[in-house]
């Protein structure tokens, strides 16, 4: 019997996950795919979010600059890359600066700190490949860019190091109430739970439909962006957004943390919550809604593309609480937009629901500090030889475009809640997201995972399921 | 009498032949830039030929398949019959260029060698 | 710190010439360094014939011919680093490499020569819509699998793009035991040689779909098929007329990109056409001391013409650390009307004892065209070519009687003529 069972291990789910590992509970972690942060942590603009943007009321703007307020320390104590770059909203037009004005004391409603507006002038001082088109811009300095999956990554090494089970490939198919608390069966087994914790993203309806009769629905909304090469990554300083106006709501412009251009989404409901195709259309619209932002479209120099789903919900705003008829049973349901951002906070308010209903213990030897990979790239020439000395596989580069060692993908493999997939290395060291796309690198971190999971080449996949790469061997149907 | 444009494949040039043909006899060939025209010319209206390069499996060695080639061009209508036969065959390493793989592969009477160096590796 | 006369980046064919050409030239002192953990580059994977015809006068594959060149390497004496990573190189020619036995290895060159080769364009530089799964692989990527690992990456493919890698691998699939539904390019014409659409497509049956692309990517986990539709003239998709392919693998043979991220280090001046360093006569680049050769330049179609240019390179290396290269009043080579690029872009007259060849590439098909050299305004070579194409790249000599007779010329350019 666990005491908290928590669905989904996207950021949500881990950042809930760290909180309760604060605690003498017996907690475990429920994910239907192979990895963490496989949903929409993983496609989205990888933005912390000033908190000018939500409706004052909201629980998004009551938990948005809050939460921005809690990245700087911790993306120490978890080790992930943050930066605190600004970010600036465009005004195209004279008469739309009353909105621009709106925006500002809106955002300061929300506890929004060093809000101004700029005009056309110390904008394009400030970023000299806007556009000429744009007529002034509300700049947030603390806005900022973060790496979400490696944030993710961050909260559920240091949950499991605290003692959170976590359990992979594991989809709920079914949740009953049971006498001390609920009964959830998957496809692997059955868990029993005095709490459960639906924080299963766009699927997080059908969790609460489970055991509710207060039906939520989620649509997922998809969002399209296109990666651009790092030779374009400081383009603009800050991350670029659009006025929203009566057309639409803009699409955004921003460096990654990574180095990296970003330019999206647009947004489109659609009814397939697994769908992550990128269409041409959409692609299209992107990019050519993008480039009022910016002097020129660096088309040339896209490297990637991909689609991400929001949890969009009729509320329009997070639903986080114990349902009604299903005591026991906590959402954090419909977390998008600025979910990135809230979910530290997110991770609290449902740490302080459960400690509420189950008055546990705080654990004394909480450890608040993870390290991450070392990253080859990062270091000076010293440490680069100390550490090829104290382990030579850190003088073994594999992804030649991003300079990944191969020390760093074992790295990857071998620590808590290691990669088991391409994509798991990719997302924990970058091997693979480089220009040449994993060209290069593909086949090697193919032997190393085969290698390390003692797998055969064949059973190695790209994100778990059937996505394996590998078909058979030379001549087996001839 | 026929004619039949063909692309000499004897090397990169890719010369635009022009092959008359009376009584399954190529009488004349145009549009070569040598005499390796010719020949594919008259080759590939009688018997096509081509030198197959595959690669056979290697016990223990890098690369684990090693690559070979038949020595000479064989028949075209022979290939899958080759590769079927050198599909059974696996070699240990080291192997090394120029190693025979097989005197006379699919009774063509041409041998199939190793075209690369397979190291002896540790498992 | 180590300190080397000369020191070549990349061990594939460019650089093993390079070095054997330095070695006879009598520089003693010099350094290949190999990334991959033997010499001879792409050409091991290369198990496909058609290799050596005008070098060795016979035709080999690719690993052989790597072998000659490696034996060559080896007698000569010639010092050699693999599974060694350059990761850092400055315009004073101070490289920084790392490998498991050395650790950080900095060493001081008097000359360099680049010759790392080119890279694959991936999907994303198409941006091709659809799904991201598993099943989409580079012609090289899955030529890799195939001739190295012995390892199928599908069974039942689609191949976009008609580079000579995408003929090749479309061969080499059929042959390993995989259905190959079809070759899909972009262009009105192939990119890749037409002998090889004759020994690796036309010999399997395998379809040519000229001026289509693919339009849409469908699977989940693995690639379940994609979508094919013709083009308009402006190369936009005809999605009336699209075609759905059930297939498994989607390999892209849609272009190679030349590796310059350690040249842009340097400060090398890099054209926006070739992607390649832009070079003088000897393949020295704008940073002194520093020469580049074979994919690094510009993509080649074929490796007999990569050693021949990597020798030009290895040559003038030697040249310029004896002291005896000549640079002044350099003239500029020029590609225009139907010309794309030429290499070299600058002539150093003094520098050429007989001759030298210039190569360049064609924008389009030009059948029974002149392929003409004007010094300044005056036409000095004048040649019908029966046919010229983008995928086959063009080579044509002009003399030092030609240099000497225009030797106040500012300009040669390379024209595609008519009449």
């Amino acid at each position: 019997m666990h005491d908290v069972l928590i669905i989904g291990a996207g950021i949500t789910g881990v950042s809930i996950a760290r909180e309760l590992s604060r605690y003498d509970l017996k907690v475990c972690v429920l994910e239907k795919e192979i990895d963490i942060a496989m949903g929409t942590t993983k496609a989205n603009s990888a933005i912390v979010h000033a908190g000018f943007d939500a409706k004052p009321g909201t629980l998004k703007a009551k938990l948005n600059a809050l939460g921005n307020s809690m990245f700087d320390q911790l993306s120490k104590d978890l080790d992930f890359h943050y930066r605190q770059n600004g970010s600036l909203v465009l005004c195209f037009d004279e008469n739309d600066l009353d909105h621009l004005n709106q925006l500002l004391q809106q955002g300061e409603q929300n506890g929004v700190q060093g809000l101004m507006i700029l005009d056309k002038a110390a904008l394009i001082e400030m970023e000299p490949n806007l556009s000429d088109g744009a007529v002034a811009a509300l700049y947030a300095p603390t806005g900022g860019i973060v790496c979400p999956y490696e944030m993710a990554f961050g909260m559920a090494e240091n949950a499991y190091s605290n003692g959170v089970e976590f359990y992979f490939e594991n989809k709920v198919l079914d949740i009953k109430k049971s006498n001390a608390g609920f009964t959830i069966k998957t496809n692997k087994g059955t868990y029993e739970s005095k709490l459960v914790i639906n924080a299963a993203g766009v699927h997080s309806d059908e969790m609460n439909n489970l055991v509710s009769d207060s039906k939520l629905s989620i649509i997922p909304r998809r969002g399209e962006y296109c990666v651009f090469d790092k030779e374009v990554g400081s383009y603009v300083d800050k991350t670029i957004f659009q006025l929203p106006t009566k057309l639409g709501k803009g699409v955004l412009v921003t460096p990654t943390v990574d180095g990296n251009l970003l330019v999206g989404p647009n947004a489109v409901d659609i009814n397939d919550k697994d769908d992550l195709t990128t269409t041409q259309s959409g692609l299209d619209d992107i990019l050519r809604r993008a480039s009022l932002s910016i002097k020129k479209m660096p088309s040339h120099a896209i490297i990637a593309s991909f689609t991400g789903l929001r949890a969009r919900t009729e509320a329009d705003d997070f639903i986080i609480g114990e349902v009604s008829d299903a005591k026991g049973f906590i959402n954090a349901a419909g977390i998008e937009s600025p979910g990135l951002t809230c979910s530290p906070v997110i991770g609290i308010m449902v740490k302080d629901m459960v400690v509420d209903m189950l008055k546990p213990q705080e654990k004394e030897c909480f450890n608040p500090i993870r390290k991450g990979i070392s990253r080859f790239t990062e270091l000076n020439d010293e440490d680069r030889q100390n550490l090829i000395e104290a382990n030579p596989a850190y003088g073994n580069v594999i992804c030649r475009c991003e300079t990944i060692t191969e020390g760093e993908i074992l790295s990857a493999i071998h620590r808590p809640l290691g990669a088991k997939t391409i994509d798991g290395i990719k997302r924990r060291t970058r091997a693979g997201s480089g220009r040449c796309q994993a060209g290069f690198c593909m086949t090697r971190v193919l032997d190393i995972l085969s290698r390390e999971l003692q797998i055969p080449r064949t059973e190695v996949t790209k994100f778990g399921g059937e996505s394996k790469l590998l078909v058979g061997k030379n001549k087996e149907d001839i | 009498m026929e004619q039949r444009a063909l692309i000499c494949i004897g090397c990169p040039m890719g010369c635009r032949l022009e092959v008359t043909i009376e009584n399954s006899q190529v009488v004349d060939v145009t549009g070569q830039s040598c005499k390796i025209g010719n020949t594919y010319a008259v080759k590939e209206c009688t018997n096509p030929t081509r030198i197959l390069t595959t690669t056979v499996e290697v016990e223990n060695g890098y690369p684990e398949v090693a690559s070979v080639k038949t020595e000479r061009d064989i028949p075209k209508g022979k290939l899958l019959e080759c590769v079927k036969e050198l599909k059974k065959i696996k070699l240990t390493a080291p192997v090394h260029i120029g190693d025979i793989v097989l005197e006379d592969i699919a009774n063509t009477g041409v041998r199939v060698v190793v075209t690369t160096n397979c190291d002896l590796v540790d498992k | 710190m180590q300190e080397f006369d000369l020191v070549i980046i990349g061990g594939g064919p460019a650089g093993l010439a390079a070095a054997v050409a330095a070695k006879e030239q009598g520089i003693e002192n010099l350094l290949i360094l190999e990334r991959e953990n033997k010499l001879g580059g792409i050409l091991n994977q290369c198990i496909h014939n058609g290799f050596g015809l005008q070098v060795f006068k016979e035709e080999l594959t690719g690993p052989e011919y790597a072998d000659r060149f490696i034996n060559l390497v080896k007698e000569k004496k010639i010092r050699y680093k693999t599974n060694t990573m350059v990761i850092d190189l400055s315009k004073d020619k101070l490289i920084t490499a790392v490998s498991k036995t050395d650790g950080i290895l900095t060493i001081q060159a008097k000359a360099i020569i680049l010759a790392m080769g080119c890279r694959e364009r991936p999907r994303g530089a198409l941006n091709i819509p659809g799904a991201r799964c598993a099943g989409i692989f580079t012609a090289g990527t899955a030529q890799k699998f195939v001739n190295i690992e012995g390892m199928m990456p599908g069974k039942n493919l689609v191949i976009l793009g008609s580079g000579d890698i995408g003929l090749i691998m479309a061969r080499r699939m059929t042959l390993e035991g995989a259905h190959v539904n079809a070759v899909v390019e972009l262009m009105p014409y192939s990119a890749g040689l037409t002998r090889n659409i004759v020994q690796c497509l036309d010999d399997y049956e395998i379809p040519l779909k000229l001026s289509h692309t693919v339009t849409n990517i469908v699977g989940k986990d693995r690639l379940e098929g994609v979508y094919i539709a013709p083009v308009d003239e402006n190369r936009k998709p005809i999605l009336a007329e699209e075609e759905y392919i059930p297939c498994d693998t989607l390999l892209l043979s849609v272009g190679l990109l030349p590796e310059n991220e350690l040249s842009k280090k340097a400060s090398v001046k890099l054209s926006p056409i070739t992607g390649g360093a832009e070079v003088d006569e000897g393949r020295e680049t704008n940073v002194d001391g520093i020469f580049a050769c074979g994919n690094v330049l510009h993509v080649h179609d074929l490796v007999d013409n990569v050693t021949e240019e990597s020798y030009i390179a290895g040559k003038a290396a030697v040249k310029y650390l004896k002291g005896l290269r000549i640079q002044s009043d350099r003239i500029e080579v020029k590609a225009k009307d139907g010309a794309r690029y030429v290499v070299p872009k600058y002539i150093n007259p003094r520098n050429i004892e007989k001759s030298l060849d210039l190569s360049f590439r064609v924008k389009d098909i030009y059948k029974d065209h002149y392929l003409s050299v004007y010094f300044d305004d005056s036409r000095a070579i004048h040649h019908k070519r029966k046919i010229m194409a983008p995928g086959e790249m063009q080579t044509v000599k002009i003399t030092s009687e030609m240099l000497n007779a225009h030797s106040l010329c500012s300009e040669i350019s390379i024209v595609i003529e008519k009449e």
